[in-house]
């Protein structure tokens, strides 16, 4: 069980979190004018990455504030974690 | 005829404290510090159960957590029995009872030992390769197999017993309390950190504690002694916490343990009652030291596993700790240097052993010269090639190993003895740190794996990180923990150490006999018996991968886990096929370490607290009134309200009827409630409903449908425009947690420039909903000031209103198709609002209703209950709910996807009603709906979503989702059951007051 450091309240046991899937997919701002590919890549498509891994958590049981988190899961180390809004980490 | 081998008084038994308990029917006594292990074998026993498989007689083999053989049920048909519990860990305490497990009629003579005889024709996977075929005998096999599996028999009745969690932080948790255990707890301590010391047995100092020989000295002083006074100054540390009988069983990820506290397993039945039997510790540690030891090996010959045969450590613990002599004739067979600590412990004793067999040739070992000084006889060069006694060993027969150690050669000698110890070396315990996600390395020199890769902040120390000897931990020891904690010295530096410990070894993982491998019996894994012959079987068979093996065999998966075994299994197999150890890799190492019971697991939460549930304000009232209830997410909602000893379906017509008839009253409080507030709150309903919100003027109320962004409908409710920026939407029971999370989500990660504020106020407010054709003369008797008239408060609005002072709002609006008010008002009112309601309706026979009758009427009238009569695959025009999905709107949460190439199948499932040719005839509930049962294969067009007996229409009705069903209205179908079919008519899905009447009325 992983510790968690949410940007908001500092660190927690993740059993307060919930994971949301990857980082970074922006929901298109016109989903009319797409074709079904275009919508399928936005709607379904997501990486399964061994190692460094863009990722949303939820304070669910805490603040209830969404961010984003950097990890690895091949070790499930956390490299990062940051604001919504804010630029992923480039190292 | 039970002898007494008790030996000399050993300082960890209290020879004055009799203790008198039960084996298999039997009394026997022991002292205060035996385990039922050592209590059995100074009765000499050693025969405690058979084996699972061929059922061969078996004795205790360890004296630690790593026992295959000595399981036992403890108080058998009791409600504390306990199955599968090592005898080498139960201490014993006044009125235990144990008895023997996988025999029948009794350990001594058990029919199931037919199975030895019948050995060559039950190999590996034999019951994968028998029981395969005919694939219909299946459910004949299946009465015998589940007959013959499992070992011991688990509890019927409810745990009496008492279980807790509880968490615990600290900055250094080390974990075993051996030798290096207690160097790191004490320098860790001594150096402020918060520390935390755990060992699974009853006492600390690991197995150095009853080392009482000249040859392994500490500062000049005999090891044990030195460490005794090492315990007592750690005993006085403040920052230092001890916990004994507390056995880690899971190493998860980030430092987080699990570990069971075992309070009261030691102590007589009569003074556990309300006491906390075993605690689960859920540890978060900074850091963690593993201490674990190290396992002893035994050696792989044929019928190696008779009662009488234990591993040398084990020998020696019960003569140094228990002062029992496990036989009066004993024979050591050993690899290396232990066999002979152990030789000179018994020497010490005066237990007598008759001779050392040792694989090695010469070797320059100060132990050897001191055992041979006391004229034990030391075969150099031999090995054991069989056993005999099938009860008890009662000889060995040896012969000389060939150069390259793959032969037996010579002529046989037989050795008789009544106890065998046998020494394979030393495997580390790295099973804790392999769980951590630890990655190991083969230390060729020593036949080993050993951690290499950390991935947390830990290390391990001691036998479990290779350092066997006492020279090596001292050199190595403090070097590590000064490294770790950040020191600049221990107090452990520049000790004289004395280790006459040679740590040569001559390791064959499957030592050679005159008989060829096939007519003998080398078991590697005791519990499940599987023998050196299955693995070789499998990987003939074309098995390769170590974890295909261990299923195949079934090595390593009895309640052990092959601790003793698995490193055999994998040595077989490497020198069978000709790979390299550490390219073989080992099989996963799973929690927990030694079994927990479900208890430990599940704590507190049992009873009333396995699951938390939920009540309305008005539960009470429920309660009073006789009302079942049924579970709706964590809420416990009146499902009916049986009258003088209705069943279910009585009331629900009864109730359904006085509903229609007259007024019905239902506690609506459990709808999810989310107040919403903000400038941008119209677009954010337009955002998120299907619908259009912009034009909702402030008092009205709108049914709205949410859907997932690919398209299939989420949740449904009625939202409320209290203001010009102010709504409260309702959600489904269910759907509450959910929904609020979703919009959050949307809001905070899509939306951010959204001036849009959810709060969750379901416990906020009661919901009292009373409808039917009087229910505006009950209601308005409950809120006189209010006007009730049509033009004031036509339907689908809201008022705010008070009853007695007490603001509440008033929304007409409803779930059933009748003229309906929903009166919700600040939760403690909830009751004495719903008492009023009875009191003023009960001229117009007002009857409470639960969820059945309020999911009949909706049916009556078409309407869905999203989860029920939909799953996460329909779409709002799959529901025939096209008029509520905006045609206007640019974009909201799943438009697009309700025209991908999919959605717009004209064949998808929809929703549609089914009227049964015989109109009494109520289908059942997820009932499959055909068209044509004489083409084979059917084609399942579908299935029944909702069915009821309708006492209003007087007929049975269904909703149902069918294929194009949207097009078959009047068509015939059919619902084949087990013993007939049900023709149907497809209908809408609409059967009452289509034209809302009843609702404007």
């Amino acid at each position: 069980m992983f510790v968690i450091n949410c940007p908001y309240c500092g660190e927690r046991e993740q059993s307060e979190f919930k994971a949301g899937g990857e980082a970074h997919i922006i929901r298109p701002k016109q989903p009319t004018e797409l074709s079904d590919d275009q919508w399928a890549e936005y709607l379904f498509m997501r990486k399964n990455i061994k190692g460094i891994q863009f990722e949303r958590w939820v304070h669910t049981h805490g603040c209830r504030k969404w961010f984003n988190v950097v990890r690895d899961t091949s070790n499930d180390v956390i490299k990062a974690v940051y604001k919504m809004g804010e630029k992923p980490p480039t190292k | 005829m039970t002898k007494n081998l008790r030996v000399k008084t050993s300082k960890f038994i209290d020879e004055t404290y009799k203790i008198s308990f039960k084996f298999n029917g039997k009394t026997y006594y022991g002292y205060k510090g035996d385990t039922l292990a050592s209590a059995l074998l100074a009765n000499d026993i050693h025969l405690v159960g058979r084996s699972f498989k061929y059922h061969r007689p078996r004795g205790i083999m360890t004296a630690g957590s790593e026992e295959p053989n000595a399981i036992v049920q403890l108080h058998n048909n009791t409600s504390r029995t306990e199955p599968n519990v090592r005898a080498t860990e139960i201490e014993i305490y006044e009125g235990l009872e144990a008895s023997s497990q996988n025999c029948w009629p009794s350990v001594n003579f058990d029919i199931g030992g037919i199975n030895n005889f019948l050995s060559p024709v039950l190999p590996a996977g034999f019951y994968y390769k028998t029981f395969m075929w005919p694939a219909s005998f299946w459910e004949k096999y299946e009465y015998f197999i589940r007959k013959s599996a499992g070992l011991g028999k688990s509890p019927i009745e409810p745990d009496p017993d008492i279980y807790e969690h509880k968490y615990i932080h600290c900055d250094v948790l080390i974990i075993g309390a051996g030798i290096a255990g207690i160097l790191a707890a004490k320098t860790a301590a001594k150096n402020g950190y918060k520390t935390l010391l755990v060992d699974e047995k009853p006492y600390l100092g690991g197995s150095t504690i009853y080392q009482n020989s000249e040859h392994f000295k500490i500062s000049n002083q005999i090891s044990s002694s030195w460490l005794e006074k090492e315990i007592n100054e750690i005993k006085k540390i403040k920052n230092l916490e001890i916990k004994i009988r507390t056995s880690v069983a899971a190493y998860h990820g980030y430092n987080f343990l699990l570990a069971r506290e075992n309070l009261t397993d030691h102590i007589p039945l009569e003074q556990r009652s309300n006491k906390i039997r075993h605690r689960l510790l859920k540890i978060r540690a900074k850091k963690v030291i593993t201490a674990t030891g190290s396992l002893e090996r035994p050696l792989i010959f044929d019928n190696n596993d008779r009662p009488g045969i234990l591993l040398c450590s084990a020998i020696e613990k019960y003569a140094n700790f228990y002062g029992v002599a496990c036989g009066e004739k004993n024979v050591l067979f050993t690899n290396n240097d232990s066999a002979y600590e152990t030789a000179i412990s018994l020497y010490q004793k005066g237990i007598n052993v008759e001779a050392i067999i040792d694989s090695r040739e010469e070797t320059d070992s100060k132990l050897i010269k001191e055992t041979e000084k006391n004229s034990i006889k030391v075969y150099k060069g031999y090995t054991v090639v069989d056993t005999y006694g099938y009860k008890r060993i009662n000889k060995v027969s040896i012969m000389q190993l060939s150069k390259d150690g793959q032969k037996a050669i010579g002529s046989k000698i037989s050795i008789s003895c009544d106890c065998l110890g046998i020494s394979g070396g030393w495997t580390p315990a790295v099973h804790l740190f392999t769980q951590s996600g630890g990655k190991l390395k083969f230390k060729d020199e020593d036949q080993v794996f050993i951690p290499n890769i950390y991935p947390s902040d830990q290390i391990s120390i001691g036998s479990c990180n290779g350092e066997f000897t006492l020279d090596e931990i001292f050199s190595t020891v403090p070097k590590t923990l000064k490294e770790f904690l950040n020191l600049k010295k221990t107090d452990y530096e520049d000790l004289e150490i004395k280790s006459s410990f040679n740590k040569s070894k001559r390791n064959i993982w499957l030592l050679p006999s005159e008989k060829i491998i096939g007519k003998t019996k080398p078991f590697v894994d005791y519990q499940n018996d599987a023998t050196a012959k299955d693995i070789k079987l499998a990987l003939r068979e074309g098995f390769r991968s170590i974890e295909h093996v261990k299923r195949y065999t079934t090595t390593g998966m009895g309640t052990d886990q092959g601790k003793l075994g698995n490193m055999h299994a994998l040595g077989i197999i490497s020198e069978t096929t000709g790979s390299k150890m550490g390219e073989l890799g080992t099989t996963t190492f799973r929690p927990p370490y030694t079994p927990l019971t479900f208890g430990t697991i599940v704590g507190r939460n049992v009873g009333e607290y396995f699951d938390v549930f939920r009540k309305t304000p008005i539960h009470e009232w429920h309660i009073e009134n006789k009302a079942e209830f049924e579970n709706v997410g964590q809420w416990k909602r009146p499902w009916y309200y049986p009258k003088n000893g209705e069943n279910m379906h009585d009331a629900v017509q009864r109730e359904s009827k006085a509903a229609r008839d007259s007024a019905g009253i239902l506690d609506a409080s459990t709808l999810g409630k989310i107040d919403i507030q903000g400038t941008d709150a119209s677009e954010f309903l337009n955002r998120v409903y299907t619908n259009s919100w912009s034009k909702l003027a402030i008092g009205k109320c709108r049914y709205g449908l949410m859907l997932n962004e690919d398209g299939m409908v989420y949740d449904d409710g009625v939202t409320t425009r209290l203001d010009e920026n102010h709504y409260i939407m309702t959600t489904t029971t269910g759907g509450a947690a959910t929904v609020l999370g979703k919009l959050e989500d949307y809001l905070q990660t899509e939306w951010p420039e959204l001036d849009v504020y959810l709060t969750s106020v379901t416990d906020h407010y009661a919901t009292v909903s009373v409808c039917g054709p009087n229910s505006k003369k009950i209601v308005s008797q409950v809120i006189p000031d209010l006007d009730f008239s049509d033009e004031n408060f036509p339907h689908m609005t809201f008022r705010n209103a008070k009853i007695s002072n007490i603001k509440c709002r008033v929304m007409r609006i409803s779930f059933t198709g009748e003229h309906s008010y929903e009166i919700n008002i600040q939760a403690n009112y909830g009751k004495s609002v719903w008492e009023k309601c009875m009191e003023v309706g009960k001229e117009f026979n007002i009857t409470p209703y639960g969820t059945e009758t309020m999911h009949l009427l909706r049916a009556e009238k078409g309407f869905i209950i999203v989860g029920q009569d939909t799953d996460a695959t329909m779409t709002p025009v799959d529901l025939q709910m096209d008029w509520i999905v905006s045609k206007k709107k640019y974009d909201f949460i799943g438009k697009r996807s309700l025209y991908r190439s999919d959605t717009i199948r004209e064949d998808r499932k929809q929703l549609v009603g089914l009227l049964t040719e015989n109109p009494n005839e109520v289908l059942e509930e997820g009932a499959q709906i055909v068209a044509d049962i004489k083409k084979t294969p059917i084609e399942m067009l579908g299935h029944v979503t909702s069915s009821y007996y309708s006492p209003n229409l007087k007929k049975s009705i269904a909703l149902g989702v069918v294929k194009s069903g949207k097009n078959m209205i009047g068509q015939k179908l059919v619902i084949p059951m087990k013993n007939k079919q049900i023709n149907v008519t497809v209908a809408d899905p609409v059967f009452l007051d289509k034209e809302n009447k009843r609702l404007n009325a």
